[in-house]
């Protein structure tokens, strides 16, 4: 059993959880995700690292609430425990000193984004944040990027906050400016595919961090495939981190949605039996 | 006297009740039926069952026993040389080992020792005893053994027994490996697992689930305190066809079809939150017992035609005969010298039908079968809701690729030296299906118990 040490909703839909796991803090890297189970009955969810502190001997993961397993997590109590907590799963992202970089990060991709900026600043790079939402109460962590970052774009698809637009937009005024050496994307599917679509003119080599279904997340069932490059891969060996470029986006989408009938039937059960 | 050639059946669920449920198929001897099968036992004094037999157990001894229905002394002959009569009496392809060897096999009566087995096993566990083995004084030596399997379990407990101290590490939030993924409920009851699993933690074991190894830790770090690891680590990633379509939605692997309905309970959704798709029309691809596993989970999901795709001709198939028997009884169709070539989704991603090839039986290929040829022009499509694709699978990359000096062959298999299970590191050993590609659970056994002969002389050596 894994102590949570901390839940918090930190924006509508979107949770934090800290969870006591010394194993998978001492061994984690940006880029790489855990599978969380919020009990014996649940899903085994793959989630991001979003940090992990050693001596505490915990990580942080954040997430959205969209089915079943994740609705339970949100509602699982501060102190209280889950069953299951494993990794660091995947290949750590690519960190490197390649110069400027520009990171874009969306929904709970902004949670998983903020350990690869930390390491690409701490690795020498000039790092340029971009964070976007549909609205300026949907936005957080913008203090945490703010510590690690050149420079902190916010944008709002309402211009509550920051520029008005999305993601994509700003990293094509970014790159038609400025000489950019490497772009990481991490957000939803939709948000990371427009990006790599942005960028691909400019030529600019663009990380995005895949988030198809998984099952084991070892590399044994092999429904996280998708065509990378024309070639078959999967996620959760091989990845969860491609070149936004060579990723067959239509499968990926296809793919994550096989479930959606069952998962607002489970949805549905859930919640008649919590609430009647 | 006259030698009997009347073997036991074994009581089975009729195939009418049993396509509805995921309870087990074969329900076992009860007392009478085990004595009166143990009895026919010749009592060779030159056993040729032994030498049939991965890791040689006693056959006659504990048929001897049964037969003078001492069970208690049953299960201790067993128990001195596998750790997992119950599993392996359910799951072992005895009709190409112990039962082949058998002297009664010429007269095509072998005497039945899996359901022996089977029985001895459970009637213990109907008792609610153990039989403890005795353990050697403790050597102050540590042995990780990596992936909770039919291999992992095996030399955990031949080592432990040798006074080593064993700890498992767990990859997955259940022990027992392809134990608990992959051989569906209604042929090995989880119950069952977990009670071998109980009986190997009552002997000592340590057993730490959620545990990457190659990831949570390095082999490197585990041999910091670890004196020798063993790498029982399993299947990895699973083959697909690799034709057009196939990432259309509706197509699982094996791997996945299984590991949902088993270990993630998909078939009791939404009792349990893992879904499983259920189509009307199924086809499983491939011939060996993962696909005989993948039809008949199929049909008690619901499914109204199930079709198991083949592109040899049922001789070839690599599935036990029994398992093939099974599923002809619960109406499993069989289409052989059958390929599939593209499967073709509808608009909105879902695999709606597929296209095949007729084979003809050529000339005999490298594995000496004769191999399938395509017949010109004979290309047909079917409609179908789900495929499960059960054509194999290579061994997990995990670890080769997170570990430095371990030699690998050219399908991502850990080399090692048969005789000892050694790999090119020094003090890691490996066995299984990590080793092998697609084995069987005894074969893997079969491993680990030459690797812990291994492991306990090198620990005992200066190395260790």
């Amino acid at each position: 059993m894994y102590k949570v040490l901390c839940r918090e909703m930190v924006v509508p839909n979107i949770h934090i959880m800290k969870i006591h796991a010394p194993h998978v803090a001492r061994s984690s890297r940006p880029g790489q995700f855990v599978i969380l189970m919020p009990d014996e009955r649940g899903e085994r969810v793959p989630l991001n690292i979003a940090d992990w502190d050693k001596e505490e001997g915990s990580i942080t993961v954040v997430f959205m609430e969209v089915g079943t397993s994740t609705r339970k997590l949100a509602y699982t109590n501060p102190n209280g425990y889950i069953p299951t907590c494993v990794g660091p799963l995947g290949i750590p992202s690519s960190i490197d000193r390649f110069g400027s970089v520009v990171c874009a990060g969306g929904c709970y991709g902004i949670g998983a984004l903020f350990p690869v900026a930390r390491a690409l600043r701490e690795a020498g790079n000039r790092v340029i944040a971009i964070l976007e939402a549909k609205s300026s109460y949907l936005l957080y962590w913008e203090n945490r990027f703010k510590s690690v970052c050149d420079e902190l774009i916010l944008t709002t698809e309402d211009a509550t906050l920051g520029e008005k637009g999305h993601a994509p937009r700003i990293l094509e005024k970014i790159l038609k400016e400025y000489e950019v050496d490497r772009v990481f994307a991490y957000g939803c599917t939709f948000m990371m595919m427009s990006c790599s679509e942005a960028t691909r003119p400019f030529g600019v080599k663009t990380r995005v961090s895949l988030n198809p279904i998984m099952v084991d997340g070892t590399g044994m069932c092999g429904v996280c495939r998708v065509p990378v490059g024309g070639k078959v891969r999967f996620a959760c060996v091989d990845g969860p981190e491609f070149d936004g470029h060579e990723v067959d986006w239509e499968v990926l989408l296809s793919r994550r949605h096989s479930y959606i009938e069952e998962e607002v039937h489970s949805l549905k059960c859930y919640e008649t039996d919590q609430f009647s | 006297m006259a030698i009997d050639m009347d073997r036991a059946e074994m009581p089975k669920q009729p195939p009418e009740d049993r396509i509805h449920n995921f309870s087990e198929v074969a329900l076992g001897y009860n007392i009478e039926l085990a004595i009166k099968e143990a009895r026919r036992c010749l009592q060779c004094s030159e056993p040729f069952c032994v030498a049939g037999c991965p890791v040689e157990i006693d056959i006659p001894g504990f048929i001897k026993a049964i037969a003078e229905e001492d069970f208690r002394r049953s299960i201790k002959i067993l128990k001195d040389k596998t750790i997992l009569p119950a599993i392996c009496g359910r799951v072992c392809p005895q009709e190409d080992q112990c039962e082949k060897s058998c002297i009664l096999s010429k007269k095509k009566a072998p005497i039945a020792i899996g359901r022996l087995e089977r029985f001895a096993a459970d009637q213990e566990a109907l008792e609610g005893t153990w039989a403890l083995p005795s353990i050697a004084d403790p050597t102050g030596k540590k042995v990780a053994v990596v992936g909770s399997g039919p291999a992992g379990l095996t030399i955990a407990g031949d080592l432990i027994k040798k006074g080593h101290k064993i700890t498992i590490f767990e990859a997955l939030h259940e022990p027992g490996g392809v134990l608990a993924y992959g051989i569906p409920e209604f042929r090995l009851p989880k119950a069952i697992v977990r009670r071998e699993v109980e009986f190997l933690k009552n002997l000592g074991v340590g057993l730490i689930f959620d545990f990457v190894v190659g990831r949570t830790l390095t082999i490197d770090e585990l041999l910091e305190e670890f004196q020798a690891v063993f790498l029982g680590t399993g299947a990895g990633l699973p083959w697909f066809m690799e034709i057009p379509g196939e990432n259309a939605n509706g197509i699982y692997s094996a791997n996945e079809y299984l590991t949902r309905s088993n270990l993630m309970k998909a078939y009791i959704f939404p009792e349990y939150d893992t879904p499983i798709k259920r189509g009307k029309r199924v086809v499983v691809i491939g011939g060996g017992n993962v696909a005989m596993d993948s039809a008949r989970t199929a049909l008690r999901l619901g499914a109204e035609e199930v079709r198991i795709i083949y592109r040899r001709s049922r001789t070839e198939m690599p599935a036990r005969q029994e398992e093939i028997e099974n599923a002809e009884e619960e109406g499993i169709i069989f289409e052989f010298l059958t390929l599939p070539v593209r499967f073709i989704p509808d608009d909105s991603g879902w695999v709606r039908e597929m296209e095949c090839l007729r084979m003809q039986l050529g000339e005999p290929d490298a594995s000496g079968r004769r191999r399938p040829v395509p017949v010109k022009g004979s290309e047909f499509r079917t409609p179908v809701d789900i495929v499960v694709v059960a054509i194999g699978q290579s061994p997990n990359p995990l670890i080769p690729s997170t570990t430095s000096g371990i030699e690998v062959g050219k399908w991502g298999n850990i080399v090692v030296e048969p005789a000892t299970g050694r790999t090119s590191k020094r003090g890691v050993f490996a066995g299984g299906d990590v080793v092998r590609g697609g084995a069987t659970v005894i074969l893997a056994m079969g491993d680990a118990r030459v690797a812990a002969r291994a492991i306990d002389e090198y620990l005992k050596s200066n190395n260790g």
